[in-house]
């Protein structure tokens, strides 16, 4: 396994390489000054006290980094001025001085939409970034679930503390779904990443509840470089819920994430995503890129792995949440909805690599444009040599909202096996006026007509999302569409 | 409840209605009758307040406010009602979605509480069983892969439970073989009521059978060129449109 591989190799090339550059920065100081370079990347990881073969790690993917600034990826099909990395604080601690003291001193705008969806009141704190000193019922209420979770022995917790006190396991598998290499944003992540989750669920054990937003209250500040690591063993089961249906408020423009997956012979992971970051104004000013990279191995026979998105949020999102079908009979599925409005762009889809025998793929991709938004759905289904019998199902529909928004569907098919059967749907439609006339004439105004005829649009992919996420994952896709017609 | 002046409208720059005159009162049943192209449906469309479709003169007076003043969402909530004559399709969204968020439409502007799924399945199963609407066709997404007569059915069902004081039902008998007609007719009669006003346009004296109207008018060219009881209906079906509105033509 490469992973184990770089690791061991990282430990060796220790003693050649030292302290060779130093430490410029006082590591008891809370903000690591502006820019990038290797003494920023030393610092963050001393600043979390991380083990040898890290920093190394970090340090290759650093200088991999460096020497490839140039190529940042300029395929897909979004816009933005250059970004000027060395123009950013890749290191702060999470008490931020200019945090809202209270509610009031927050924008009236994210409260209203806080309002709509019914979010309690110490959970918009929270999201709204309000220096509480704790926020009691989310605590008390993770300490109980934490318990219970330990019950079963799944670990969940941030990567910082994984590295601490599951070394092995994190040196055996970060890295070996996403290696440091793969590609820009990628590389950054993995010289710069702060915080992340760690998920482990031992042999036979199904998790006795879905890991949500709820306890991931206290790693809320995980900043721009979120590193994700789950990992199912061998016959278990765990659903992950990302992120919330409410807007974050977040200072940071670039969002550069990592999510590596690992499901063992049996075991199945669903993993479920609502974006919904600031997507800058009307005139497309301000608003974050998220520019991530979220890949799953099925590596045991009969694994599954299962990725569900409703992105609604981001100035730009680029993202491809991807399996790596390696045991026989594994299945991969994606479930998406990506809704632009205003100036949003986004770039988003799927890979879906057959490597095994039987091996099965999903690809359900809703796109909705309002606004002057472009979508492009992107998805690559490769069937390799051995992919015998391997079979994909891709199903590709965009709904326009709207005469000045654009959507775009970009399907790669390589197929390499005579017995693999790849199967491609593609629809593009319009809100019809009739479709509009017919619901306001029963009483629904052109808001919540458009709110119900694209939450019929999107059904199948929101019937995947878990219970939970689905209510609020229905007002919030009405909400992102608001001001978009008439 | 509905007066009618001069009214006169164009879609796509171009004139249908040339002059309706026409004033339903509380609890009546009044039918529109004539020819394809005769402006039946622009005269549904624009008393609902269809986009598109431009009013260029007249009144028209709703329960004493200016109904042309207000959006088609807010005629919706006001009581008007219309059943189309081609019901659209809306794919993903149950049956039951639609209805419930209809009927709440209309009681938040009420001021009345909101129905949850449960109490709406209790408030919707009664108006149901009448107009022989399964559950199954609830949980179907609205109008797709219905018949025809599903469809009319189904229209029939959400007047019933939006409780309008003045719908119009735009050739709800087309498309219909006989018992379905009559399963329409009969929903539709059910909902007679002294506060409640009927506009029913047709083709066909058929539905008159059904439904007896108060007042029958004759719409040829843009204007009402005749009106009279319920008899004009079957004057009508022995005669044809071609006399009267060769009538008027000359």
């Amino acid at each position: 396994m490469s992973a184990v591989n770089d690791t061991t190799d990282a430990v060796e090339a220790l003693n050649e390489t030292g302290y060779k550059y130093g430490f410029v920065t006082d590591i008891e100081a809370d903000t690591a000054p502006k820019g990038l370079n290797e003494d920023i990347v030393r610092f963050i990881s001393a600043k979390k006290g991380e083990p040898e073969w890290l920093l190394e790690w970090r340090l290759k993917a650093y200088r991999l980094w460096e020497r490839q600034q140039d190529e940042e990826p300029g395929w897909a099909k979004v816009s933005y001025p250059p970004i000027d990395y060395q123009d950013a604080y890749y290191y702060s601690a999470p008490k931020s001085v200019d945090r809202p003291k209270s509610l009031d001193e927050v924008d009236p705008e994210l409260l209203a939409t806080y309002e709509k969806l019914g979010i309690p009141l110490h959970e918009q704190e929270m999201l709204a970034g309000v220096a509480v000193d704790a926020v009691f019922d989310s605590v008390s209420v993770a300490t109980t679930f934490k318990e219970e979770l330990e019950k079963a022995g799944v670990l969940f917790c941030s990567i910082s503390e994984a590295v601490e006190k599951y070394p092995e396991l994190v040196r055996r598998y970060l890295g070996s779904v996403v290696p440091y290499s793969d590609n820009f944003y990628a590389t950054l992540n993995s010289a710069v990443f702060t915080d992340g989750s760690f998920v482990y669920v031992p042999e036979g054990v199904r998790c006795p509840m879905e890991l949500s937003t709820y306890f991931r209250i206290n790693a809320a500040n995980t900043g721009q470089f979120e590193r994700t690591l789950i990992i199912a063993d061998a016959g278990s089961y765990v659903s992950y819920l990302e992120g919330c249906t409410a807007p974050m408020r977040d200072e940071h423009q670039l969002h550069a994430a990592v999510v590596e997956l690992v499901a063992l012979d049996d075991a199945e992971i669903k993993y479920s995503t609502v974006q919904n970051w600031y997507p800058g104004d009307e005139e497309g000013r301000g608003g974050i890129y998220n520019f991530v990279t979220k890949r799953g191995a099925c590596r045991g026979i009969r694994s599954k792995i299962s990725w569900t998105q409703v992105e609604t949020g981001s100035a730009i999102t680029w993202k491809y949440p991807s399996c790596i079908l390696q045991g026989d009979h594994s299945v991969g599925e994606f479930y998406s909805i990506a809704i632009t409005n205003n100036r949003q762009q986004a770039d988003t889809g799927t890979k879906m690599l057959h490597v095994g025998r039987n091996t099965r793929s999903t690809i359900i991709s809703k796109g909705i444009s309002a606004g002057r938004a472009q979508s492009t759905y992107r998805g690559l289904v490769r069937m390799q040599g051995k992919a015998g019998n391997a079979r994909n199902f891709t199903q590709c529909d965009s709904l326009l909202i709207g005469d000045r928004c654009g959507a775009h569907t970009v399907p790669y098919i390589e197929v390499k096996n005579r017995s693999a059967k790849v199967e491609h749907e593609a629809t593009t439609s319009k809100i019809s006026d009739d479709q509009m006339m017919y619901c306001r004439q029963r009483g629904m105004s052109a808001e919540e007509a458009v709110a119900l005829i694209v939450n019929g649009f999107c059904k199948e992919v929101l019937q995947e999302l878990p219970m939970e996420f689905a209510v609020e994952a229905q007002k919030l896709v009405g909400l992102s569409l608001e001001g978009s017609v008439g | 409840m509905l007066e009618i002046r001069n009214l006169h409208a164009r879609v796509d720059e171009r004139a249908v209605l040339k002059g309706i005159d026409l004033t339903i009162a509380r609890g009546e049943i009044h039918a529109v009758m004539g020819p394809n192209g005769s402006g039946k449906s622009t005269l549904a469309y624009v008393l609902a307040g269809r986009e598109g479709y431009e009013v260029t003169e007249g009144t028209v007076h709703y329960q004493g406010t200016d109904l042309l003043d207000l959006s088609v969402e807010e005629r919706a909530r006001e009581g008007i009602f219309l059943a189309f004559q081609y019901p659209v399709e809306i794919p993903g969204v149950a049956g039951t979605t639609f209805l419930r968020t209809a009927v709440n439409a209309l009681r938040k502007h009420r001021g009345e509480k909101e129905l949850d799924a449960m109490q709406f399945v209790k408030f919707v199963r009664e108006k149901q069983a009448e107009l022989n609407i399964s559950d199954d066709m609830l949980r179907r997404p609205v109008n797709v892969g219905f018949s025809g007569g599903e469809k009319k059915r189904n229209e029939i069902l959400q007047m019933a439970l939006l409780e309008p004081k003045f719908a119009m039902l735009d050739e709800t008998d087309s498309g219909l073989d006989i018992d379905a007609l009559k399963t329409v007719a009969d929903g539709i009669n059910a909902l007679r009521d002294p506060a409640r006003s009927m506009l029913v346009i047709t083709h066909y004296q058929r539905l008159l059978d059904y439904i007896v109207p108060d007042r029958v008018h004759v719409l040829a060219h843009g204007r009402i060129v005749k009106s009279g009881g319920k008899e004009l209906a079957l004057e009508l079906e022995k005669e044809g449109y071609g006399a009267l509105a060769g009538a008027e033509a000359a």
